[in-house]
């Protein structure tokens, strides 16, 4: 990928939090891209470091947690130290970030309108008016029905659904060329899901920004991603395009995952499982995080699998990698 | 089934944490956390134990007629006494020796604070736990007259009672105990609101347990957080009532000088330079609700569910 | 087949009651009534035994209250719960408790669901001694089985439930109910707090359960695809109403329903890539003010004139199967 061509670039950041019980390295090692106009797909169960990772992109780790070392580009500007000025001028302008709990985003004592251009005024400068009505369009984009009613209301009085599409609203309003939606729609309901999903996808294919999609729902990833990485206790242990990593997985964990979805499976049979559950952060196993659960695993996994990329376009951190044969 | 092999580990490898880690000792090490807290704490525990160490660590009884002499009193801290020791904080306007006089309040302010609040603990909890239980008028009933309760001053109250009852320990304890309930219920009832709702109590409702085992082993358990920082923080408004009351003439009886009485005492030598006959007791108090204040703090930040890391 | 649970016309109704302003405002002449939302609509559910029953629909439309209310948690504000063939409200003394034993619920939080100052022996032990079950001298021997059972190390049995994770929680939860010797367990969105490995072990373990003690579920879900997987029949509501029940294969084959069809058409699935959402227009509607006629009609591709007007009955359009849309009499006609 060349790399002036990438929205977004991250190189070996490593965000660890420094607890009293030790040090949690959340995030360790994380390299992967973004082109303009690509959804990217980072998927990973709880404990997977996926969420820091998002967070480490907007810069919003709090103590005790921060970047240790590492690279964040934006169109290569180095995001990681830069100046706060910059940050803020970066921040809701041309990086979004859209969360799981809309309530983190709307400010429950202030109405939607408010919200929306203060949002816009923040980052140009335009007078109340066309401010007004530039919100009231961005509503109106992303499926609101009477966007001039909702304008007036106040958080509360929206549905979960609602205030999701307007947290989504809020992200696109200054056109951004990256936004990081952090399981946007975990909380909602499949047919609440869907629309929101087909206005994002909408809205990216129409403008060109480049979306990482943050889930531990493969399913989601697999209808929307172009590419997918996923994590395992803060590391990418696999990379690919969306259809090779969901039809050919390489790492067992991977092969795992889709094994384990029940879609996969004979109907009333027992589910292929994944035995043991993720390792405490704090008490990693030596070598590969995932070899205390791997059918695979033997002396080599002791040492701690380095990338490596046995295709064209996929990259992966194990030393017996699934064969085509073996993933169901 | 192989996608993951042959090789992998039996379910439920257990995680190598404290073999059992009661929730007592996970709220140790975070209460811990605050130096000044530690500190206060320490200097708490120091203070009861003084409390209750007081005549073996005092130089003088002064309460027993026989080892006071009025020919000694009002003297400077320092001064020596005829009987052997050092007025470590001077004598007070009888002879008594101020520290000793000091340690002895300490025990009764401390046991009248500390066991109208144990007392008012009681019957404000059950309370509470009643009225968040029942719900409906029996509830609204119970709310309205911890109200009432609460929007009186604590120290009109308590006047008031002494002024129908009379003095005496008894009597102050009584005022005590009803100028506090109503925080202990309000305070359990609305935790207990909240527990009521949670799933766990639906499951024990499910298991068709008793009304009495969910009420006081499911809920009131997990109510005790709310209930210990409100039980510290009354503790110090009760040593701090009592001494008002005692100040102002109508706490307890001169036979059992509080803290609070000593500084009434010695308020009339005030202007005469012998500041330290209510001094002395003043700062005795100031240190002993300083340091339960605090420890009450980090416990409501400890406490609190909603910064938990 | 006997059923073993059967609900007849349930319905519950919470009332938004009005405050006192309210009151004194309605008094005045003020027209705002006191509110009343219909959760749970004369549904008529049927769960045989051994079977398990999956209980679909988005939020707001009712499942968890009828879960609740079979459980025994809830009071139903009008219809009947039937245990095995019998009025459960009718019940007193013994007969009531042992029912109430009898039918035990599956909790969705697993950190809510679990009593945080109650060490595991006490979460699984207290109630089978308290009812007798087990006598105090048995009772050690008997909560270590039940961990065993599933697949928890009796070793945890001093443990406090923050010291676990989510998943073991759950089976904390499943060995509370078990411990109890249940017959039917309503499992209220039972894995949809669990990752996805670890919601494999717990549905692995739901099967393996019910082939060992044979019992009877009630599985409610939102996930499709996990009730699919777990269910030998499925019943879709929509705000409070019944709208199709059906063996699992052939709802998924053949989805009579326009509600049932936009659920399966929007759910994302693994083999499907790159794709467009073409979404259901339009939001579920507020359950405190329904749309007349069927509820489904704003939001139906194929609405009619007698959608709006008349709410269409739960009718069986071939053996086994039911749905409740006009389209099917069109059919007929």
């Amino acid at each position: 990928m060349n790399s002036s061509s990438a929205t977004l670039e991250v190189e070996n950041l490593c965000a660890h939090f420094f607890t009293k019980s030790g040090v949690v390295k959340a995030v360790d090692n994380v390299s992967f891209a973004v082109k303009s106009g690509e959804v990217l797909g980072l998927v990973g169960e709880s404990g997977s470091g996926k969420t820091v990772t998002g967070f480490s992109i907007l810069g919003l780790v709090d103590p005790p947690g921060r970047i240790v070392s590492g690279s964040i580009r934006y169109k290569g500007e180095e995001l990681i130290g830069a100046d706060k000025e910059r940050l803020r001028h970066i921040r809701g302008n041309r990086i979004a970030m859209i969360f799981q709990d809309p309530t983190m985003t709307l400010n429950p004592v202030l109405r939607i309108d408010t919200q929306l251009i203060e949002t816009i005024r923040a980052h140009h400068d335009t007078d109340a008016n066309t401010a007004r009505a530039q919100a009231r369009d961005a509503l109106g984009q992303v499926g609101i029905p009477s966007p001039e009613e909702r304008l007036k209301c106040y958080p509360h009085e929206l549905s979960g659904g609602m205030r999701q599409r307007v947290a989504i609203a809020i992200a696109f309003l200054n056109k951004p060329d990256l936004i990081i939606a952090d399981e946007p729609t975990t909380a909602l309901d499949v047919t609440i899901q869907a629309q929101i999903i087909h206005e994002a996808q909408t809205l990216c294919r129409e403008s060109g920004t480049a979306l990482v999609w943050i889930t531990h729902d493969l399913a989601v990833v697999a209808g929307l991603a172009d590419h997918i990485c996923v994590m395992y206790a803060g590391r990418i242990v696999e990379e690919g395009s969306a259809d090779n990593v969901i039809d050919q997985p390489m790492h067992p964990y991977t092969a795992g995952l889709i094994g384990s979805v029940p879609s996969h499976n004979q109907r009333g049979k027992r589910l292929a499982q994944i035995p043991g559950s993720t390792p405490s952060l704090l008490n990693l196993p030596e070598g590969c995080a995932f070899r205390t659960r791997c059918g695979f695993n033997d002396d080599t996994c002791l040492r701690e699998p380095k990338v490596t990329h046995p295709a064209k376009g996929r990259s992966l951190r194990c030393f017996h990698p699934v064969s085509k044969g073996q993933a169901s | 089934m192989s996608v993951i092999g042959d090789k992998a580990q039996p379910l439920n490898k257990a995680p190598s944490a404290p073999d059992v880690e009661t929730p007592f000792m996970r709220f140790r090490s975070d209460f811990m956390e605050s130096r000044v807290a530690a500190v206060a704490l320490a200097l708490l525990i120091l203070i009861i134990l003084i409390a209750i160490f007081a005549p073996l660590i005092a130089p003088q009884n002064p309460y027993d007629l026989a080892q006071v002499d009025i020919l000694e009193s009002r003297q400077p801290p320092g001064a020596k006494s005829f009987q052997g020791y050092i007025f470590l904080l001077g004598s007070d306007g009888a002879g008594r020796d101020l520290f000793s006089a000091i340690l002895y309040g300490l025990r009764i302010s401390l046991s009248v604070g500390a066991m109208s609040g144990v007392i008012a603990l009681a019957i404000g909890s059950v309370i509470g736990l009643a009225a968040a239980y029942s719900g409906g008028r029996t509830e609204a009933f119970i709310m309205r007259i911890v109200d009432i309760q609460l929007s009186f001053p604590a120290i009109l109250i308590a006047l008031m009672l002494l002024a129908v009852f009379g003095k005496g320990v008894d009597k102050i304890m009584i005022a005590l105990v009803t100028v506090q309930w109503a925080y202990y219920a309000r305070t359990v009832r609305s935790s207990a609101l909240v527990e009521r709702s949670k799933e766990y109590v639906e499951a024990a409702n499910c298991l068709c347990l008793s009304h009495k085992r969910i009420l006081f082993g499911h809920i009131l358990p997990n109510c005790l957080a709310p209930l210990i920082v409100v039980g510290t923080v009354q503790t110090a408004h009760a040593i701090a009532l009592e001494a008002t009351l005692s100040f102002l003439g109508v706490g307890l009886p001169q036979t059992e000088p509080s803290l609070g009485l000593l500084i009434s005492n010695g308020f009339e030598y005030m202007l005469s330079g012998r500041y330290w006959i209510s001094f002395f007791p003043g700062i005795a108090l100031l240190i002993t609700i300083v340091s339960i204040n605090l420890v009450g703090d980090q416990l409501r930040d400890v406490l609190n569910p909603r910064l938990q890391k | 087949m006997t059923a073993m649970i059967q609900t007849d016309a349930l319905t519950k109704n919470f009332v938004q009651k009005q405050d006192f302003a309210g009151k004194m405002a309605a008094m005045l002449g003020a027209r705002s009534p006191a509110r009343e939302v219909q959760a749970v609509n004369q549904v008529n559910l049927v769960v045989n035994k051994g079977e398990v029953v999956g209980l679909v629909g988005e939020s707001g439309c009712g499942k968890s209250t009828i879960g609740r209310m079979i459980a025994g948690i809830m009071e139903p504000t009008a219809g009947r719960v039937l245990y095995k063939g019998a009025n459960v409200a009718e019940m007193t003394g013994e007969e009531e408790k042992s029912t109430k034993l009898a039918v035990q619920m599956i909790f969705q939080d697993p950190f809510a669901s679990l009593n945080p100052r109650q060490r595991v022996s006490g979460i699984v032990g207290e109630a089978p001694l308290m009812h007798g079950l087990v006598t105090r001298s048995e009772l050690d021997g008997y909560v270590d089985e039940t961990l065993l059972k599933v697949g928890l190390d009796p070793d945890f049995r001093r443990r406090y439930p923050h010291q676990f994770s989510g998943g073991q929680r759950q089976r904390i939860g499943i060995a509370r109910a078990l411990a109890v010797k249940p017959d039917f367990l309503v499992c209220d969105e039972a894995v949809a707090a669990l990752d996805v490995s670890i919601q494999a072990q717990v549905l692995n373990l739901f099967m393996d359960l019910r082939e060992e003690f044979d019992l009877t579920y009630l599985f409610i879900s939102h996930d499709l695809g996990v009730v699919e997987h777990i269910s030998d029949r499925i019943a879709i509501m929509y705000l409070g109403r019944l709208v199709e029940t059906s063996p699992t294969d052939e709802l998924f084959k053949n989805p009579n329903h326009p509600y049932t069809q936009a659920l399966l058409a929007e759910v994302p699935r693994l083999d499907q890539r790159k794709r467009t959402f073409h979404p259901l227009k339009g939001e579920i509607p507020s359950p405190i003010d329904p749309p007349g006629g069927c509820y489904f009609h704003p939001r139906c591709p194929h609405v009619f004139d007698k959608c709006r007007k008349d709410a269409p009955m739960l009718k069986e359009i071939s053996p086994g199967r039911f749905s409740a849309c006009h389209l099917n009499d069109k059919a007929d006609v």
